[in-house]
């Protein structure tokens, strides 16, 4: 007992180690076996030395926060979503990448990209890293059960719904599942899916009559889903057990289940509404925090994970996919195909209806997400009056609005000033 | 001199939550009354709030009251193990050392569709195929699932306290008590339980406090169904980022966890000695 | 008599195996591999046993390393804990002085208020005390958390003792801190046992603290527990698994000290 507390005490007076490693932070990439492939893989053949740290989510802008406050800076390199990246913004703590950007010129980073990466300011804050999206995933001893007439690959809400309450009646159970739990990405299906397609927009028409229509369809879709859902955070679980044979979720979520049954499973992009086939593209980047301790090597480290060799070894391992101009290659595992596949057809879908990440929401981009599940709670969950639900969130949207002062972003039309909500 | 002494005892432990735990502490307090009283109105019209007061208290009363009578009855039979007692305990203590995580995990996996408990139901006969438990539309269940699963993993809390407190209570007692002809029952409510009375209050607030501020279990059973008070402050601290009205859920929890221990120190008052 | 006996051992094999049931279901969970977590009907035993998910953790670069720390940590716990607890848990039980139960709800005031929405004035506090991404740090926050427990558990303990004892000790000439030391210490042992077993399983478990305070330098704990959620339900299983082992063995280690010496002699 009192050696190891002798040697606990002499560890602790042990002077702080020399820095030589860049401090790469990241909020993606966080299992075990995706941080050891980043370690053991992906950063192998870069020339610094990386310390490759994750992070949760949710304590991000708090540590970033409380360090500018503190006064002691230790990440070089942030790796996180859009929507993660956004608080960081309004505290004003990325450093600006613009010569840096010009230096990646060359790797074909997409203009859409480059120009979500710079917020609405004039300086590029964060470089793209690595883009992904939602697909849906169907067992299939589901596809007997297809409506008459039914494409894949051009579903519509209608026909889901028809195709759910079908395999509900010849099995006896519930089998549509969303991932609606606490960690869940649910509201993205919201904001990025449901809504475009039926209304045409996202924060415009959240009180119109066709949300109303879209809402009353949606509670009566909801009658075929497992109950389940409301625990589910990642659908491959569900998936893989057979709790759920057709399901929404992010790539990555769902990868897992693709990889290990390829033969059981089919991939397909989300279905359509009367307005098109909305879809969200998720997009990670990779920033510098101001006085980073070793900003040079921050952008050393970001230019050789924008490689294109780096991206493919990225896409193998997590199912995000490149941002640069880089082929996949012909050899990926049957599982990846699969959603590699399905999100080509969802972006190349002639009725698709790409919707853009929020922009200017600053920190209150998870109140704006909790407008839309609390209407899903209240009106599916509780079913309580879409139109009364509708009237009453939507003052809590205008404020979100006015307060940030957040123009609207695709599809809904471009404002000048904040995004109404009529 | 001496009156000074429990005052000198008690400053170092008064320092140091002072400086590590209080300031940060008042200020976030601050924030939570920031603009009057702007966070709790919002924290009371959100959808959320009636139900995780009415959870959160129905969990406690329950869970705490079941885990004091629980834990007495193992500490009181422990005390008649004669062989291999210290194992006994180390198995009964275990769940101490599980974190919440795992636990939420193990009981999901007992209760949940295709779990363990519906595998063995439905080889007796009792149900025909997979049964849910833990959704909306079955609340009773879910909370019935919530609170084994909470005693499971949190009555070695009381338990420990109550075994140590036991130790203490001199043979010679009970023994007196028997030479006078008390049955057990008389001997344990006349002498036993009077004698474990600080154990016991210390354990009853031990665990409330905790209980109010735990909801890994909670979240892991119950999804969005089973809102608690912890449960919203954390969404409303790290999802929404709305670090004032997360404070102002903190106070909340702060305000009852005090009130029910005042309530305990009052209820089972002994006198120092 | 014989059948109450019966009765009795029944009672407290019950007991047993219904603590024991759930962890044997996480270390089956951990061997069992992908087919056992999503199979219908469970199976009892693991379709099919492989370690190899519980070795991949300790392959991770910088287990072992946080292992240490995370050790580490606790015990620092537990030696700060019992300094600082056990002091104040003698004074409530012998002085009835002023302000006593004001003390009393201070201390549960820091397991009332929630750490994990201190956050942000709780980091920029430990940066600007030189305490951030240290052990150091973490184990001081780890025994904010424990000494309530440290506190009100001596105090209650040490209430029991009779002061008799104490006074008789005077009587003979020591004084009142080697009165203390010679006589009291060694009848607190359960309390004492008790304090280290609840600080070391606190800090060890804790992961929002450990999680958020430190960079480079975090626990084991808090480095799988917080990514774990997102991995597949068997390593999930592999992780809470690992993770029992160090706590259990500690509980194990002090488990007999939970009874008074003289207490299990005179049975």
């Amino acid at each position: 007992m009192i050696r190891s507390v002798v040697l606990g005490l002499a560890l602790l007076a042990a002077p702080a180690l020399a820095r030589a490693e860049t401090v790469f932070l990241s909020t993606q990439l966080r299992p075990v076996e995706e941080a050891q492939k980043m370690r053991e893989v992906i950063l192998k053949d870069f020339s610094g030395s990386v310390d490759y740290v994750v992070e949760l989510p949710p304590q991000l802008p708090v540590r970033i926060k409380a360090e500018a406050e503190g006064g002691k800076h230790t990440i070089d390199v942030v790796g996180a979503l859009h929507g993660e990246l956004q608080p960081l913004v309004s505290m004003n703590a990325l450093a600006p990448l613009d010569s840096l950007a010009a230096s990646l010129r060359d790797r074909g980073i997409p203009d859409s990209l480059m120009a979500l990466g710079r917020f609405g300011t004039e300086h590029q804050l964060y470089i793209p890293w690595m883009q992904a999206t939602y697909i849906m995933v169907a067992n299939k001893q589901a596809l007997p059960f297809l409506p008459q007439g039914a494409d894949l690959n051009a579903l519509t809400y209608d026909q889901l719904a028809a195709w759910a309450d079908a395999v509900q009646e010849k099995t006896g159970k519930r089998l549509l599942g969303f991932p609606a739990g606490p960690q869940g990405l649910m509201h993205r299906f919201f904001e990025g899916f449901l809504y475009p397609s039926y209304t045409g927009g996202v924060v415009t028409p959240f009180r119109s009559p066709e949300a109303e229509a879209m809402w009353t369809k949606f509670a009566a879709l909801w009658k075929g889903v497992n109950p389940n859902s409301t625990n589910y955070n990642f659908m491959q679980e569900p998936l893989l057990a057979g709790d759920v044979w057709i399901a929404f979720d992010h790539i990555a979520r769902v990868l897992d289940a693709l990889r290990q049954k390829p033969d059981d499973f089919v991939a397909f992009p989300a279905p359509s509404g009367p307005k098109g086939r909305g879809y969200m593209p998720v997009l990670a980047g990779l920033a510098i925090p101001k006085d980073a301790p070793d900003a040079k090597a921050g952008a050393d480290l970001i230019a050789y994970l924008a490689q294109p060799a780096t991206q493919i070894a990225t896409a193998r391992a997590v199912g995000f996919f490149p941002v640069v101009k880089a082929e996949l290659p012909p050899d990926l595992d049957p599982g990846l195909k699969l959603g590699v596949a399905a999100i080509e057809r969802t972006q190349s879908a002639k009725d698709a209806l790409p919707t853009l990440l929020p922009i200017g929401l600053g920190q209150r981009g998870g109140e704006f997400d909790k407008v839309y599940m609390d209407t899903f709670q209240l009106i599916v969950l509780r079913g309580q009056k879409p139109r009364a639900v509708l009237d009453r969130e939507a003052e809590t949207l205008r404020r979100i609005m006015t307060e940030t002062a957040a123009p609207c972003w695709t599809p809904d039309p471009a404002s000048t000033g904040a995004c109404p909500v009529p | 001199m001496r009156r000074l002494t429990p005052y000198l005892l008690i400053a170092p432990s008064l320092i140091f939550l002072g400086v590590l735990f209080f300031v940060p502490l008042v200020e976030t307090v601050a924030l939570a009354f920031q603009g009057g009283a702007d966070n709790f109105a919002r924290m009371r019209d959100d959808l959320n709030f009636n139900d995780a007061v009415t959870d959160t208290f129905a969990i406690i009363v329950i869970v705490v009251l079941l885990q004091l009578l629980l834990a007495l009855v193992m500490a009181l039979m422990l005390r008649h193990v004669q062989v291999g007692r210290g194992l006994v305990l180390w198995i009964w203590s275990i769940p101490l050392g599980v974190s919440d995580l795992a636990a939420g995990l193990v009981w999901l996996a007992i209760l949940t569709d295709r779990g363990y408990l519906n595998t063995v139901l439905a080889k007796l006969g009792v149900i025909s195929g997979p049964a849910s438990w833990l959704t909306y539309e079955t609340p009773a269940t879910l909370l019935a699932a919530i609170v084994v699963a909470e005693l499971w993993r949190a009555t070695a809390i009381v338990l420990v306290i109550l075994v140590a407190g036991l130790e203490l209570i001199p043979k010679e007692f009970g023994e007196a008590a028997d030479v006078f002809g008390a049955t057990p029952w008389q001997r344990f409510r006349r002498v036993t339980l009077p004698l474990l009375k600080p154990s016991i209050q210390t354990a009853l607030i031990l665990r409330t406090v905790l209980a109010f501020e735990m909801f890994a279990v909670v979240l892991s059973l119950g999804g969005r169904n089973f809102p608690v008070l912890m449960s919203e402050a954390f969404n409303w601290q790290y999802a929404q980022q709305d670090y004032g009205v997360a404070a102002a859920y903190a106070v909340v929890v702060m305000a009852v966890s005090l009130a029910a221990t005042a309530f305990y120190l009052v209820l089972l008052r002994s006198p120092a000695r | 008599m014989t059948g109450r006996r019966a009765l009795f051992a029944v009672g407290v094999a019950v007991l047993c195996a219904w603590t024991l049931v759930p962890i044997y279901l996480i270390a089956a969970g951990a061997v069992g591999g992908q087919a056992m977590a999503n199979a219908w009907p469970k199976p009892l035993l693991p379709p099919s046993f492989s370690l190899h998910t519980i070795t991949d953790f300790f392959a991770i670069a910088g287990v072992w390393a946080s292992a240490l720390a995370s050790v580490e940590v606790a015990l620092l716990c537990v030696l700060f804990s019992l300094l600082l607890g056990l002091p104040a848990g003698y004074a409530l039980a012998r002085f009835a002085f002023p302000g006593a139960t004001a003390y009393r709800l201070a201390i549960l005031v820091t397991r009332a208020f929630p750490v994990a929405i201190l956050a942000l004035p709780l980091t920029v506090g430990f940066i600007r005390l030189g305490l951030y991404d240290t052990p150091l740090g973490v184990s001081l926050i780890h025994t904010v958390l424990a000494l309530p427990f440290a506190v009100l558990v001596s105090s209650s303990l040490f209430a029991a003792i009779p002061h008799e004892l104490e006074e008789a000790a005077w009587v003979f000439g020591c004084s009142g801190l080697r009165a203390f030391l010679r006589v009291v210490l060694p009848l607190a042992l359960p309390g004492i046992a008790a304090v280290a077993i609840f600080a070391f399983v606190i800090s060890w478990n804790e992961v929002f603290a450990a999680s958020v305070l430190t960079v480079r330098h975090k626990t084991l704990t808090a480095y799988l527990l917080s990514v774990l959620s997102e991995s597949p339900l068997h390593v999930q299983f592999a992780g809470g698994f690992v993770l029992i082992v160090p706590s259990v063995l500690f509980i194990f280690l002090v488990r007999r000290h939970l009874f008074a010496m003289w207490g299990i002699a005179s049975r």
